[in-house]
């Protein structure tokens, strides 16, 4: 074994049991996790860590053709992440009432509330608008 | 002799790759809620895969490898920020707490 093949072989191994190491921590946190969004963050850094592994068994086993799987890889976990954020997005946390959640966040300005009821108005509804405006 | 070069550089890269690793996996465990654990994850972690694929490339010493690698390097570099963002806007949204001994919280803020 040449000097340049212990170098590397004793670099993969440390690195091997420290990936592991933050592979293990982060599942810790997949499990123990309070809430959904700090699993969701742990799912996403685990993709991370195994793209890393699948690089290091790349250098190890001399097959390149393990980039291609770590980034498609890395599009899947985007778009799982993504997919998670929109369901929280979509989701309530269950400790609050329905009103609570269907009230839009940033209240609509008065200017833009007008122009909608202007655009909504039609020529002969004269009643109905002012009926509505009373809300 | 450049081999021997080619080498270190490449377990430095995988040392340094596995060490980033490391640290947003602390941070994972140790930060108190979930966006300053974000912040750990999104950004550690993605150098640290990020270098790692950048190894293959050295190690390889390939033009067409070497594409590849950059290539999911920046896919990753891109990506992060932008699921990052999306999940804790979500987050935010559905009202999950900062920690309490968060000083500001501008979104909300801005939004109020």
């Amino acid at each position: 074994m040449t000097a340049a093949q212990m170098i590397l072989s004793s670099a993969l191994w440390l690195a091997l049991v420290v990936l592991g190491l933050s592979f293990l921590l982060t599942v810790w946190r997949v499990i123990k996790g309070p809430t959904l969004p700090d699993r969701v963050v742990a799912l996403d850094m685990l993709v991370g860590i195994v793209i890393g592994f699948i690089a290091l068994i790349a250098i190890r086993t001399g097959f390149t053709l393990y980039i291609d799987i770590a980034i498609s890889l890395g599009l899947v976990g985007f778009l799982a992440t993504v997919a998670f954020a929109r369901f929280i997005l979509a989701q309530g946390r269950g400790d609050e009432t329905v009103e609570e959640e269907v009230r839009p966040v940033v209240p609509a300005p008065p200017l833009a509330q007008k122009r909608k009821r202007a655009s909504s108005r039609k020529p002969g509804a004269g009643p109905a608008v002012s009926g509505k405006a009373k809300k | 002799m450049i081999e021997v070069l080619i080498a270190v550089l490449t377990a430095l890269l995988i040392l340094v790759g596995a060490g980033f690793a490391l640290v947003a996996a602390i941070g994972l465990t140790r930060l108190p809620d979930v966006y300053t654990r974000m912040h750990a994850a999104s950004k550690a972690g993605t150098v640290g895969s990020g270098l790692m694929l950048l190894a293959v490339a050295l190690h390889a010493g390939d033009l067409s490898t070497l594409a590849r690698a950059l290539a999911g390097f920046f896919f990753f570099v891109l990506t992060a920020p932008i699921s990052a963002h999306l999940l804790a806007m979500a987050a935010h949204k559905r009202g999950y707490p900062l920690h309490e001994k968060s000083v500001r919280d501008e979104l909300n803020d801005y939004r109020n």
